[in-house]
Order: structure tokens, then C-alpha cells, then sequence
């Protein structure tokens, strides 16, 4: 691993938690505002969680 | 003790490792011929880990049940005819160092892990890159993963042969489908309905549950100390992700390909689509084999993530090598262990939830 490398894939798990965290947090807050929506929320919180993950990966082994 | 408590913890416990390795580097520069030494030792050491997580990610032609015991699996390839042979013959038993094995004139040699051809004298030919360029034979080898994905299919054919064979009589479930009913139910109800709809959702079924019990158990069986990881081999996850892709298109309706070569549909004249379309559907087919693609990643790199993470640290007591790292490191292993078969239930999910979300969009009526 060259150091280009290693600050690629450190700018790569920044971005992807950056953008987990945001959808996490945002997920949180509406559960809080509507607990009977808890279900609905979760499953697409998992969903776009799961889609930046993919692209967060694809782009480690890239790096 | 509660979680502040633990968490406190297991932060005094990482200050005093943290002050323990500073320690270590102190003392390796004041000593200066002992210095190159114990650089040179924790070199080694780094690169036996390295090796030993290599080597347990990697799949292999005999299958380990613990260190030094395996029972030897049939490796079959195919090269002008058919070889049949057993693995035991592939390395010597006392000395573990390959040996060439003679099947019907030809001549094959283990090399890292691969099955090449050479000749009776068993010379690897090598390139710069220190890869071996010998001949490769056709292989199509019971290995390990293979092995297990075998067995993992019997069982999981037996066992919800069996249930389904109960519900016949009584409407209540007994033994394991106590357990399982729940996990069959919610992938229909959370999973299978609310993502492909009411009227459709029984033809994907079948699918979308062999799929959710098959990565997940595979994935528990990762967590064997086997080190059976058959969804850390990209080949497997491709499969899986290819049966996802083309059962979504295989299912198509009108609606689905319409989406597809003509989003925008009866919004605009269509001289007006023709130059979005040159960048819309170009975009749209890209997203086609963009989907298969992250299904498959996801999945190998989500459970190869979670091995190396888990095998790095237990690598760790061996670089420290004190009293605290031998205790905190292996709490900390037993810990992510845990997360680790709650990754192993979550990826199963996204994996079969995905899927019903992109059956979802084949299965689509106009309306």
C-alpha cells in the first residue's frame, strides 16, 4: 500500500461516514418525531445506508 | 455493570496498552543493538499475521478442522480427460511442502494455492512478479467452500423439508420451526410484500427465502472456527448476485423495460426525449448492471471486512505481547464476535431486502 492509497481510502471511509451518520441521525430524529412510522424509517434507513456502503466499498478497492 | 461503566473501562484499559507500547518503543531506542533485532523480529511477526489471515480468507483443497488435523477433499480438473485424485496426495503429510501428484501421464503441483501443470521434475517457471506462468488446468475441485456449500444446501433442504412436511398435519409448528416461523414470516410480511406488493410477491418467495437462509447460515458458519468463509469468496457472492439479476429481467414486464428505453414516457413530444435520451438511457443501463454489482461487493467486502478486523486483532496480542493486551484483546474479539453475527443476520437481510426491491421493479403494473 502507497501512501496515495492509504489517504484515498481514509477520504473514502470519511465520506461514506459522514453519509451513514447523516442518514443514521436523520432516521433517528423521525422515529422520535412519529414512533409509529419506526418500521417504515428503519427499512429505508437501511436501504440508502446499504447503497452508500456499496459505493463507499466499490471505492476502497479501488484505492 | 452498566454501559458507562464498561465504557470506562475498556477506555482505562487502552490508555494503560497505549502507554504500554510507548514504553516498548522507548526502551528499542535507548538499546540500539537490540533495536534492529526487535525491528526486524516485529517485521517477521507483522508479516506471519498477514499471512495467517491471507490463508484463512483463502479457500483451500482439504478441509482444516483444527490446526494440523483435515480430512482430504476430492480435487477434480479437467485437462485433455478427466484426473481424479485425492488433496492428502497434493502435500507431503510430515513436511506440509508440496509434492507433484502423477494422474494419467500429466503432472500437477500445488503453488500458492493453485493447481499448476509442470513436468516430472515439477519446475515452477516464474515471471518478475514472482508469478508462477506453468499451464493451469481446468478446476472444478470439491474444495472446502464447495464442500460446505454442499452440506449447508443438504441441511437447509432437510430441515425446512421436515417443517414443511409438519405443518401438513398440524397448523402449529414444533421444533426448530418454533424458532424459524417468526424468520420466514417477517421475510414475507417486512420483506417480500411491502417491496414487490400484494399481488406479485408469491413467485419471488420461493427465492427470497432460499437466499436469506442460505447467506445467513453460510455467514454463521463463517464464524465457525473452521474458517469456512464461503461469502468471503467474491465467486460465491457473484453467483448469488447473478441469480438476483437475471431473475429481475427474466421477470420483466412492460412497464419495467418501458422504465428503462423510455423514462419520461407520455410527458413530452418525442423530439424533445431524443437528446435527454442520449444521456438518459445510457444512465439507466449502467444502473441495470450497476445493481448485481454493489449486491455482490457489498456482501464479500461486508464479511471479509469483519474476518480481517476480527483476525488483526487477535494479531495484535502477538505484536504487544503483555498481560494487558492478552486480556483486553480478547474480550474485544468476543465482542466484535457478537457484532459479527448480527452483520452476519443484517447483510442476509439488505442482501434479500435489495432484491425484493429490485423484483419490486419488475414486477411493476402501469397504473
Amino acid at each position: 500500500m502507497t501512501i496515495p492509497n492509504i489517504v484515498g481510502a481514509g477520504l473514502i471511509v470519511i465520506g461514506a461516514g459522514l453519509g451513514i451518520g447523516k442518514i443514521g441521525g436523520s432516521a433517528m430524529e423521525a422515529m422520535a418525531r412519529q414512533p409509529e412510522a419506526a418500521g417504515k424509517i428503519q427499512t429505508a434507513m437501511l436501504i440508502a445506508a446499504a447503497l452508500i456502503e456499496g459505493i463507499g466499498f466499490a471505492a476502497l478497492f479501488a484505492a | 455493570m452498566s454501559i458507562k461503566n464498561i465504557s470506562k473501562f475498556t477506555l482505562i484499559l487502552f490508555v494503560f496498552l497505549s502507554i504500554n507500547s510507548f514504553a516498548n518503543t522507548n526502551e528499542t531506542h535507548e538499546e540500539n543493538i537490540e533495536s534492529t533485532t526487535i525491528v526486524d523480529e516485529k517485521a517477521s511477526l507483522k508479516k506471519e499475521i498477514k499471512e495467517t489471515i491471507d490463508h484463512h480468507l483463502m479457500d483451500s483443497y482439504d478441509f482444516a478442522i483444527t490446526h494440523g488435523v483435515s480430512f482430504p477433499l476430492p480435487v477434480i480438473l479437467i485437462d485433455g480427460g478427466l484426473h481424479i485424485f485425492s488433496s492428502s496426495k497434493l502435500t507431503n503429510h510430515d513436511t506440509h511442502e508440496p509434492t507433484i501428484v502423477e494422474s494419467n501421464g500429466n503432472y500437477y503441483k500445488l503453488f500458492h494455492g493453485k493447481i499448476y501443470k509442470t513436468d516430472a521434475a515439477g519446475t515452477i517457471n516464474l515471471d518478475e512478479h514472482h508469478h508462477a506462468t506453468n499451464e493451469k488446468p481446468f478446476d472444478i475441485s470439491i474444495t472446502k467452500n464447495v464442500f460446505t456449500i454442499i452440506l449447508m444446501s443438504l441441511f437447509l433442504f432437510f430441515l425446512f423439508k421436515g417443517m414443511a412436511k409438519k405443518y401438513k398435519t398440524n397448523s402449529l409448528p414444533k421444533g426448530a420451526g418454533r424458532f424459524l416461523e417468526p424468520i420466514v414470516l417477517f421475510v414475507r410480511d417486512e420483506i417480500a410484500i411491502p417491496n414487490i406488493g400484494e399481488k406479485h410477491y408469491k413467485k419471488y418467495m420461493n427465492y427470497l427465502l432460499t437466499i436469506f437462509f442460505f447467506i445467513w447460515f453460510l455467514n454463521l458458519a463463517g464464524m465457525t472456527p473452521f474458517g469456512i468463509g464461503v461469502t468471503n469468496n467474491i465467486a460465491v457472492t457473484f453467483s448469488l448476485a447473478m441469480l438476483t439479476f437475471l431473475i429481475t429481467q427474466f421477470t420483466g414486464k412492460k412497464t419495467y423495460w418501458l422504465h428503462l428505453f423510455d423514462p419520461l414516457g407520455h410527458s413530452m413530444p418525442w423530439v424533445a426525449k431524443i437528446p435527454l435520451y442520449l444521456l438518459l438511457v445510457p444512465i439507466e443501463i449502467l444502473g441495470l448492471f450497476v445493481k448485481p454489482f454493489s449486491l455482490m461487493i457489498r456482501l464479500y467486502a461486508n464479511m471479509t471486512a469483519g474476518h480481517v478486523v476480527l483476525m488483526s486483532i487477535i494479531g495484535l496480542i502477538f505484536v504487544f505481547k503483555n498481560i494487558i493486551a492478552s486480556t483486553a484483546f480478547p474480550v474485544l474479539t468476543l465482542a466484535l464476535s457478537a457484532l459479527e453475527l448480527l452483520v452476519a443476520a443484517l447483510q442476509a437481510y439488505i442482501f434479500t431486502m435489495l432484491s425484493a426491491l429490485y423484483f419490486g421493479t419488475a414486477a411493476e403494473e402501469h397504473h
